[in-house]
C-alpha cells in the first residue's frame, strides 16, 4: 500500500527463499499472506527480527481438519500476514515467543482455545483457560458447543504456578482479582523487599467472555455490534477495524462522508479517553483537584457525544458499509464549540499541572520503560509513544480519511510516567486539529454503501489506530454472509506485558499510578 | 462542679469530632468544584455503621475484635487531658504532654497488631508504613512539645497554656519553629494528603487505612471516631498551645462559652487552612516521608535551640 512497502517487502522475501524457507506469496489489497511450512515458524521469526520486523498479532483458526495459524507482522506500514496450515492430528508447530517476547501470551492464547502446540515455548503455563472449562478441551474447535458445558458455579482458580522469589525479607503481595475502584478483575501478583518491587507477574483473564466463539455464524451487523464490546471504552476502535476487515472481505468502500464520520468518532473517543486518564493519574497521586477537573471536561465531551451521536461512548454509530449516524450544520457548530471550549480550559488547567513541583515529583523517572524494551515487547499507542516508538498507523499506513490529513505524531522519549501523561495531552490538541479539518472537509453525500455478500471463505484485516494504540481485526467469512472467525487483537494484549517491566524497581505504593499511566483494557485482553 | 465541667467538655470533643472532619471534607470539595456532603455525613456514616453487624476474619484472634475498643479509649482519654475550652480542669491535671504521646503510641501499638492480626498481605504493609513513618513523627512531636515545656518550665499543657496566656503577645522564634514541626507532624499522624491519603481505595498506597481494610461495622465506626478524634486533637493542641486566647480560664457560663466559640472558629480556620494544602499538593513518594519528617524534627530542634540561645536567659 506505501511506495515504501515492496521495496523491503520483495527484497526481504527473495532472502526468506534463498535461505531455504519456501513461501507462497499472496498479494492482498492491504496486506500481504506468506504461507510457509509449519516447521520454519520459528527459523522465519529469527529472520523477520532480524530484518526489524514488529511482531503484531498472532491468532489461529479452523478449517476443515486444518489449522490456520498466523501473525502478522509490520515494517515501515506494511504489513505481513505469515500463516503455516498444521493437521489436526499434528497440530504443532516452534513457537516464536522465543524470538518475539511480545508473541508469548498470543500462543498460550491459541494453545488454550485450540490446542495448538507451541513447541520450546519459553512459558508453556495457562493463560486465558481459569476453570470454567476442562484442561483438554478447546473452545474454539468447531466440535465445542457455544453455550460451552457450563456448571452452576464456576471453581476458583486454585495452584496457577506462580513465579516464586526466597531470601530474607522478601514478601509476596496477591492484589486482586477483585479491586477496590470501579475497574475490570485482574491479579497482580508481587514480590517485594521491603518496599522495593522485585518482581510483578500479571494474572488475566478473568473477563474472559467468549467474544471469538460467539462471533461465529454472526451477520455482519451483528459482528459490528459485538466487536462494539471487546471493550467499551474503545467502541468505536473495534468497531471500524471490524467493519473494515468485513469491508475488506465484501470487496466494498465506503462513502468519503462515512468516512469523514468515522474519523470524527474515533477522533472523539481519543479525546475523552485521554481526558479521563489524565485525571486518574492525578488521582492516583492525590491530586484530586485535576481529577475533578478532567473528568467535568471529559463529562461535558460525552454529553455532547450523547446529543449528536445519540451515544454517551458512541456505540453502534459505525455499521458495515459506512455510518449509522449523521451530523447537522447545528451539530457541526457544537463540535467547533467544543473544541473551543476544551482548548481554553486546557490552556488553564495544563500550567497549573506543570508547574506543580509535588505532581511533579511523583510523576517523573516513575514507571521508567525504557526504549529497547519498548520496541522489543512492539509497546503501541502512548506506551510505546513515551518511550521513542513513533509508529502511528494514522501517518505510517494511513487509511480513509487520514489520508487527506496534515497529522503530527505526538511523542516523547523519557519513558516515565509524565512522559506517557505528556503524549496524551498531545494527542489530544492533535486530536483537535484532526477533527476540525474532517468538519471542514465534510461534504454532503451517501452515509453508506450497499453490502454485498462476501464469497464464501473471503477475508480481510482491518488496522485502525484506537486510542490505545493498534488494533488488528481479522474476519473471515463463512458462505451466506455470516462469520467463520472473527479475532480483534486490542493494543492492550501487547501493552500489558510491558507493566511488568515497567514496575521493576519502583516501589509498591507506586504500582497503581504505573498501572493507570499504562492502562490497559481487561475486556480487550480477555477477550 | 469542675469534674463535672470536665466530663461535659470531654463528651462535647467527642460529639464535636466527626463534625470537623465534616467541615475539612465540605472544605476540600468546595476548593475542588464539587458538590459536598452534608456537614453530618460523619455522624450519618458513624451510625450506618454502627448498626451493622461486623464481619470478622476466620483467624482473627482478640487483638482484632478489642483493639477498636482500646483504640478508641484510648483516644477518649487523650481527648480529656488536653484542654479544649477551660484550663485548670483537673483531668488535665492528672496527666501531661508525654502520656499524651503515650496514649498515641499506644493507641498506635494496637493499630498495628490489628493490622498484622489477620495476616493479609495489606495489613501487614499497612502496620509497616505505620510504625516507620510514627518512628520518625513522634521524636519530631516530642521535640516540638519539649520547646514549648523548656518556656514554660512545664510539661503539663493547662500551665504551659497559663503561662502563653499570661505574657503577652510577644512573637518568639522557638514557638514559630515549634508550631511548623507540630504542623507537619500532625499532617503526618493524622494520615493526611502529601503523606497518606484517607479518601483513596488504592491498596497498595495506603498506610492507615490498609491497617484497618478488614474492619467492618462497630469495630469500623470505633476506628473512623477514633481517626475523627485524634485529628481534632491535633487541630486543639496546635490551636490551644500556640494560639491560646480565648480560652475559658474561669468557669462562668459567659467564659466557657466563648471558649467554645473561639476554639470552633480556631478549628475551622484550621480545617480550611488544611483543605487548601491538600487541594494544592499531591502525595509524596513514600520514601521521601522521611525527609519530610526529618525536616519537622529539624525545626523541632531549632526552636529549642532558639529558645535555649535567644530566650532562655530572660
Amino acid at each position: 500500500m506505501s511506495t515504501q512497502h515492496n521495496d523491503w517487502c520483495s527484497e526481504f522475501l527473495t532472502r526468506v527463499i534463498a535461505a531455504g524457507i519456501p513461501v507462497t506469496h499472496i498479494e492482498k489489497s492491504t496486506f500481504d499472506i506468506w504461507q510457509i511450512n509449519a516447521y520454519d515458524w520459528q527459523q522465519f521469526a529469527e529472520f523477520a527480527h532480524h530484518e526489524g520486523l514488529r511482531w503484531s498479532a498472532g491468532w489461529a483458526e479452523q478449517r476443515d481438519a486444518q489449522y490456520l495459524v498466523n501473525a502478522c507482522f509490520e515494517k515501515q506500514g506494511s504489513y505481513i500476514v505469515l500463516r503455516a496450515t498444521l493437521d489436526e492430528a499434528a497440530a504443532e508447530l516452534p513457537s516464536q515467543a522465543t524470538v518475539y517476547p511480545a508473541a508469548n501470551r498470543s500462543e498460550r492464547h491459541t494453545h488454550d482455545l485450540f490446542g495448538v502446540k507451541f513447541t520450546d515455548h519459553p512459558d508453556p503455563r495457562r493463560w486465558v483457560r481459569h476453570q470454567a472449562w476442562p484442561e483438554h478441551s478447546y473452545p474454539l474447535r468447531k466440535d465445542f458447543p457455544a453455550a460451552g458445558y457450563p456448571e452452576a458455579v464456576t471453581p476458583p482458580d486454585m495452584n496457577y504456578p506462580f513465579i516464586k522469589a526466597d531470601g530474607a525479607g522478601v514478601y509476596e503481595i496477591p492484589v486482586g482479582p477483585v479491586h477496590a475502584g470501579i475497574i475490570e478483575p485482574g491479579h497482580f501478583r508481587f514480590q517485594a523487599v521491603g518496599e522495593l518491587i522485585l518482581n510483578l507477574e500479571e494474572r488475566l483473564g478473568y473477563v474472559h467472555k467468549g467474544i471469538e466463539k460467539i462471533a461465529e455464524g454472526r451477520t455482519p451487523e451483528s459482528l459490528a455490534r459485538l466487536a462494539g464490546r471487546v471493550s467499551g471504552d474503545t467502541t468505536v476502535g473495534h468497531a471500524w477495524a471490524a467493519c473494515q476487515a468485513m469491508e475488506q472481505a465484501a470487496e466494498i468502500s465506503i462513502p468519503p462522508r462515512a468516512a469523514l464520520l468515522r474519523g470524527i468518532l474515533a477522533e472523539r473517543e481519543r479525546i475523552a479517553n485521554h481526558l479521563g486518564d489524565m485525571g486518574a493519574i492525578c488521582n492516583d497521586v492525590a491530586f484530586i483537584f485535576a481529577q475533578v477537573h478532567f473528568t467535568r471536561l471529559r463529562e461535558l465531551w460525552l454529553r455532547s457525544n450523547a446529543k449528536i451521536f445519540k451515544s454517551r461512548l458512541l456505540m453502534d454509530c459505525i455499521i458495515p458499509g459506512g455510518v449509522s449516524c449523521d451530523i447537522l450544520e447545528a451539530d457541526c457548530i457544537v463540535v467547533r464549540e467544543d473544541i473551543k471550549r476544551l482548548r481554553k480550559e486546557l490552556d488553564q488547567l495544563i500550567p497549573a499541572l506543570d508547574l506543580n513541583t509535588t505532581l511533579e515529583d511523583r510523576l517523573y523517572t516513575a514507571g521508567f520503560l525504557s526504549e529497547p524494551i519498548a520496541a522489543a515487547f512492539g509497546a503501541l499507542g502512548y506506551v510505546g509513544r513515551a518511550s521513542g516508538q513513533t509508529f502511528d498507523i494514522r501517518r505510517d499506513a494511513p487509511y480513509s480519511p487520514y489520508d487527506k490529513v496534515a497529522f503530527k505524531v505526538a511523542a516523547e522519549n523519557q519513558g516515565d510516567i509524565a512522559s506517557r501523561f505528556w503524549v496524551r495531552y498531545k494527542e489530544i490538541i492533535a486530536a483537535m486539529k484532526l477533527l476540525e479539518q474532517f468538519m471542514q472537509q465534510l461534504e454532503p453525500g451517501e452515509l453508506t454503501t450497499p453490502w454485498q455478500i462476501p464469497t464464501a471463505g473471503a477475508e480481510g484485516l482491518g488496522i485502525i489506530e484506537g486510542w490505545r494504540g493498534e488494533i488488528i481485526s481479522f474476519v473471515r467469512f463463512d458462505s451466506g454472509n455470516t462469520i467463520a472467525r472473527f479475532y480483534p487483537r486490542d493494543p492492550s494484549i501487547i501493552n500489558w506485558p510491558a507493566l511488568e517491566k515497567l514496575v521493576l524497581n519502583n516501589i509498591v505504593p507506586d504500582f497503581p499510578v504505573c498501572n493507570k499511566s499504562l492502562n490497559g483494557s481487561y475486556s480487550g485482553n480477555d477477550l | 462542679m469542675n469534674w463535672i465541667i470536665a466530663i461535659i467538655q470531654t463528651l462535647l470533643f467527642v460529639a464535636l469530632a466527626p463534625l470537623l472532619a465534616g467541615w475539612l471534607k465540605w472544605c476540600k470539595c468546595r476548593l475542588q468544584n464539587r458538590r459536598a456532603p452534608s456537614l453530618f455525613q460523619p455522624y450519618k456514616d458513624l451510625i450506618k455503621l454502627s448498626s451493622k453487624q461486623p464481619v470478622v476474619a476466620e483467624h482473627a484472634s482478640w487483638i482484632f475484635t478489642r483493639s477498636p475498643y482500646i483504640i478508641f479509649s484510648a483516644m477518649v482519654l487523650a481527648a480529656s487531658v488536653v484542654p479544649f475550652i477551660a484550663v485548670d480542669l483537673p483531668t488535665s491535671a492528672s496527666a501531661d504532654v508525654i502520656v499524651l504521646v503515650g496514649l498515641f503510641g499506644f493507641a498506635r501499638f494496637f493499630l498495628a497488631l490489628a493490622g498484622l492480626d489477620i495476616g493479609t498481605a495489606f495489613g501487614g504493609m499497612g502496620s509497616s508504613r505505620e510504625m516507620t513513618v510514627s518512628s520518625l513523627a513522634e521524636p519530631a512531636m516530642l521535640m516540638a512539645v519539649f520547646t514549648l515545656s523548656m518556656a514554660a518550665s512545664t510539661t503539663n499543657l493547662s500551665v504551659a497554656i497559663t503561662h502563653v496566656l499570661e505574657q503577652d503577645l510577644v512573637l518568639r522564634p522557638s514557638f514559630v519553629f515549634a508550631l511548623l514541626a507540630l504542623i507537619l507532624v500532625a499532617v503526618a499522624e493524622t494520615g493526611r494528603i502529601p503523606i497518606d491519603n484517607p479518601t483513596t481505595h488504592l491498596e497498595l498506597t495506603m498506610i492507615h487505612e490498609a491497617m484497618i481494610l478488614e474492619y467492618s461495622g462497630r469495630h469500623l465506626a470505633l476506628i473512623e471516631l477514633a481517626s475523627q478524634l485524634k485529628l481534632m486533637l491535633y487541630g486543639v493542641l496546635i490551636a490551644n498551645i500556640f494560639f491560646p486566647w480565648g480560652i475559658a480560664e474561669s468557669f462562668t457560663p459567659e467564659a466557657l462559652g466563648y471558649g467554645l466559640l473561639a476554639i470552633l472558629g480556631k478549628l475551622a480556620l484550621l480545617a480550611i487552612i488544611l483543605g487548601i494544602s491538600e487541594t494544592v499538593v499531591a502525595k509524596m513518594r513514600l520514601f521521601r516521608v522521611q525527609e519530610y519528617l526529618s525536616f519537622a524534627y529539624l525545626l523541632g530542634l531549632l526552636g529549642m535551640l532558639s529558645h535555649i540561645i535567644l530566650e532562655a536567659s530572660r
